[in-house]
C-alpha cells in the first residue's frame, strides 16, 4: 500500500477517536449497511467524523489493506478498527458498543 | 396420492460459490445462505475453528476465504459468525 495513503489513514484515526469510513456522509448515507451504521452511533449519541470513501478511490482500496477488511462501513476506534455493519449490530444489541464509545459519547 | 415436494428454488451461483470457498477454508463449517435476490446475501457461518477468536477475526477468516469474490461478483453479505 502507497505510504501516502497509509499516512492519510493513520492521521485521520489519529485525529478523531471515532471514525466512520462510509459510502457516502451521515446525512446521505448511499448504502443500507453504511445507514444503518450511522443509526447506531446517533442512537448511542457518540459524535463522529464521517468519511466517504466514495470520492477517493484510492483511500477505499488502502483501507482494505490497512484494516485487512475489504467491506464498508469500518469503525474505527482509538485507531483500531472495530468491524463493519454487522459487528456494530451485535455489539450494540450486548451492549459493549455503549461500554466500548462511553468515553466519547457526550450526553 | 401424488406427493408434490416444492423443491426449493436452485441457490444462485453466488450463493453456491459462496458457500464452496467457504467450507473449502473451513471444513467443519455449517453455512446458512438466505439469497433474496442474488445480490444482498446473508450467511450465517458456524464453525470451531471460530472459538475464541474475535469476531472481528472471525469475520475476516470468513472474508479471506471468498477472496476476490468480494472484489468482483458479491456485492454485500450480512454475516454472522459463531463457533457453536
Amino acid at each position: 500500500m502507497d505510504a501516502t495513503i497509509k499516512k492519510q489513514i493513520e492521521s485521520i484515526i489519529t485525529n478523531h477517536p471515532v471514525v466512520l469510513f462510509m459510502k457516502g456522509t451521515a446525512d446521505s448515507p448511499m448504502c443500507g449497511f453504511s445507514m444503518r451504521a450511522v443509526q447506531i452511533l446517533e442512537k448511542l449519541g457518540t459524535p463522529f467524523h464521517d468519511v466517504n470513501i466514495l470520492l477517493d478511490d484510492n483511500l477505499r482500496q488502502g483501507l482494505k489493506d490497512f484494516g485487512d477488511w475489504p467491506t464498508f462501513p469500518q469503525l474505527y476506534v482509538n485507531q483500531e478498527l472495530i468491524g463493519g455493519c454487522d459487528i456494530m449490530v451485535e455489539m450494540a444489541q450486548t451492549g459493549e458498543l455503549a461500554q466500548l464509545l462511553k468515553p466519547h459519547t457526550t450526553h | 396420492m401424488v406427493s408434490h415436494s416444492y423443491k426449493n428454488p436452485p441457490e444462485s451461483p453466488i450463493a453456491t460459490e459462496v458457500r464452496h470457498k467457504i467450507c473449502a477454508a473451513l471444513p467443519d463449517a455449517k453455512v446458512e445462505i438466505t439469497d433474496p435476490d442474488g445480490v444482498h446475501l446473508a450467511a450465517t457461518v458456524i464453525s470451531a475453528q471460530f472459538s475464541g477468536k474475535s469476531k472481528l477475526a472471525q469475520h475476516r477468516m470468513v472474508y479471506a476465504a471468498l477472496g476476490d469474490a468480494f472484489e468482483e461478483r458479491l456485492h454485500a453479505l450480512q454475516l454472522t459468525t459463531r463457533a457453536s
